[in-house]
């Protein structure tokens, strides 16, 4: 059995496919030529640029209602099966929709799930997936042993989306069946947090804070920096679960993945659970008390002192640039 | 309103991680504490439990040798009882299986109005075991909650997304799973850690919960190969003397980003 159907779980956002769906196409129109997107919502807009990226058909729920996509695409995936398609490997962004859909599918199907994925290689009749453990320093394969679908979730940039120049995919309405008491659940208001500047896992330059700022009105510093570098901030778990930044902010391994030119972590000792999350930077510059940080394990650029002290400095010398 | 809190008990994260090098799984036959990541849920239930004015927070649990160890903690914040699935059979369980046989517990606890779970694990963050259990259960769920309350029979929750966070409403029973942070886990009081010592814990095997295939024979997965990544190599580390500031701005200059 080789790999001839792959579903991708595409998502859209402002008008567009996100940027982990065309990852997660470019990839799987390297395994076969037969791709299909799933999408929970209106698929009218946004045909064209996921069949761009290699989707020859793009099953749409139409707009869920407030339904939260968890149980509904599942179900509406569920419903594809039964009618008969076969998809051997069905692809996950490693997100909060992604999560929900592949959980609920892997129960509805009976199929085990690989989460936290970087790679998928298909050999013959074995399915494998790769996955860094213990901050990035262990690569585990793992291979399927049951029967396809195979449900593999990804992290965020684990493929390089690039365009096949294909044609609009063709758009096949997908019907959610009644999801009972299961699907009780409803999205009663939306809350879009503002910010100015670019995306934090789309900036060139990222500056991170860490519990090394001391208190919560010193992430000004970070912000400051960030500015003036054209870059986006950033900060660890410890801070955000500390409340001192919303969640958005957060890079690891429970936050957003970036691969800046340049990472800036200041007062950040570098757990594992960040590491994961920023290791794929091309430039780190850390600047942290503690010499024996594991951040200076993986840094260009150390500098082991306050980062009261230096951070107002560099500032203060960009400025005067 | 009656709450049942899964926790996992795991090695203790402030020692490095190590696979079994038979089986290529964690390593998690050494003393197990409870994950962080669950006080959280515990926390919650508990205040939930104190301003719905009456009802209990009970545990469930799957881990290897019979250990308490982390659900004892659990117990000493305040939940009354638990369920631990303890067996050797469920060596090399995936996360399907898992969330089977903790939905199986659930049941025998005889279910609940809400049932919390963190949004991952601390050591293995497969991260899909809430949603598992919410769809084995039938129940409807919200998931990566930060804020949570009951009113009127309702569960509402600010749920975290990608570029913010949505309201969501939620009749019971219901299964959520929390964030980090999403409230102060309370120390436990010495007399709740004495009154945890003899609070009930009962351990049933995957048998006792009628699931099966469990274990290794149930997993849909299996390890094939282990390597070291990559190794990122440590460049100039220098202590600052007051002008190390102009280090990095050289080095920013040198990559022409300023």
């Amino acid at each position: 059995m080789a790999i001839n159907n792959v579903w991708v779980f595409a998502q859209v956002s402002n008008g567009a496919p996100t940027s982990g769906t065309l990852e997660l196409l470019t990839k799987a129109r390297s395994l076969t030529g037969n791709v299909t997107a799933i999408l929970g919502g209106d698929a009218s807009a946004v045909a064209g640029a996921l069949g761009e990226y290699g989707a020859t058909k793009v099953y749409a729920t139409g707009d869920l209602a407030g339904k939260l996509p968890g149980v509904a695409v599942a179900a509406a995936m569920k419903a594809i099966v039964d009618g008969g398609e076969t998809p051997d490997l069905i692809l996950f962004p490693q997100n909060y929709e992604g999560r929900d859909v592949m959980s609920r599918l892997s129960v509805k199907l009976d199929k085990t799930v690989l989460t936290n994925s970087v790679d998928v290689v298909a050999d013959g009749d074995a399915v494998a997936a790769t996955t860094p453990i213990f901050g990035g320093n262990t690569l585990v394969t793992t291979a399927f042993t049951g029967s396809a679908p195979f449900l593999v979730a990804f992290r965020p940039k684990s493929f390089a989306a690039e365009s096949a120049g294909g044609a609009a995919a063709q758009v096949v309405a997908a019907s959610i069946p009644d999801t009972g008491a299961a699907g009780a659940a409803k999205v009663t208001a939306v809350h879009v947090e503002e910010s100015t500047g670019p995306k934090l896992d789309e900036a060139d330059i990222v500056v991170a804070g860490g519990r090394g700022l001391g208190e919560s009105d010193k992430f000004a510093m970070v912000e400051e920096l960030a500015k003036l570098l054209k870059g986006a901030p950033g900060a660890s778990r410890a801070i955000v679960d500390a409340g001192w930044v919303p969640y958005s902010y957060q890079v690891g391994q429970t936050g957003k993945v970036v691969k800046p030119s340049v990472y800036i972590a200041a007062g950040i000792s570098g757990a594992t659970q960040h590491m994961v999350g920023m290791k794929g930077s091309k430039n780190i510059i850390a600047i942290n008390k503690d010499k024996e940080a594991p951040i200076f394990g993986i840094a260009d650029l150390g500098i082991v002192g306050d980062v009261h002290k230096v951070l107002p400095k560099v500032i203060e010398a960009l400025k005067g640039r | 309103m009656n709450v049942i809190v899964c926790v996992k008990q795991i090695p203790d994260p402030a020692t490095p991680g190590a696979l079994d090098s038979a089986t290529n799984t964690l390593k998690r036959d050494g003393k197990l504490i409870l994950d962080d990541s669950d006080a959280y849920g515990v926390e919650m239930a508990l205040q939930l439990v104190d301003a719905a004015g009456g009802g209990e927070v009970s545990l469930v649990s799957m881990a290897p040798n019979g250990e308490t160890a982390g659900m004892r903690t659990a117990l000493a914040m305040g939940a009354v009882k638990g369920v631990l699935v303890s067996d050797p059979a469920l060596q090399g369980s995936d996360a399907l299986t898992t969330a089977k046989i903790l939905a199986a517990a659930v049941q025998k606890l005889g279910g609940a109005d809400l049932i919390i779970a963190a949004t991952e694990s601390s050591d293995g963050y497969t991260g899909t075991v809430p949603e598992q259990m919410a769809e084995v259960l039938g129940l409807p769920s919200v998931t990566f909650a930060k804020k949570v309350k009951i009113e009127g029979g309702v569960l509402k929750a600010d749920r975290q997304t990608e570029s913010g966070y949505d309201e969501v409403e939620c009749p019971l029973p219901a299964l959520i799973s929390v964030t980090a942070g999403v409230v102060e886990p309370r120390y436990p009081s010495f007399k709740g850690i004495m009154a945890a010592k003899s609070k009930p814990v009962d351990t049933v095997t995957a048998g006792d919960l009628g699931v099966s295939p469990a274990g290794w024979a149930g997993a849909g997965q299996k390890v094939t190969q282990v390597a070291q990544a990559e190794a990122r190599q440590a460049g100039e580390v220098i202590e600052d003397d007051g002008e190390t500031f102009n280090k990095v701005v050289a080095f920013l200059e040198n990559l022409k980003v300023i």
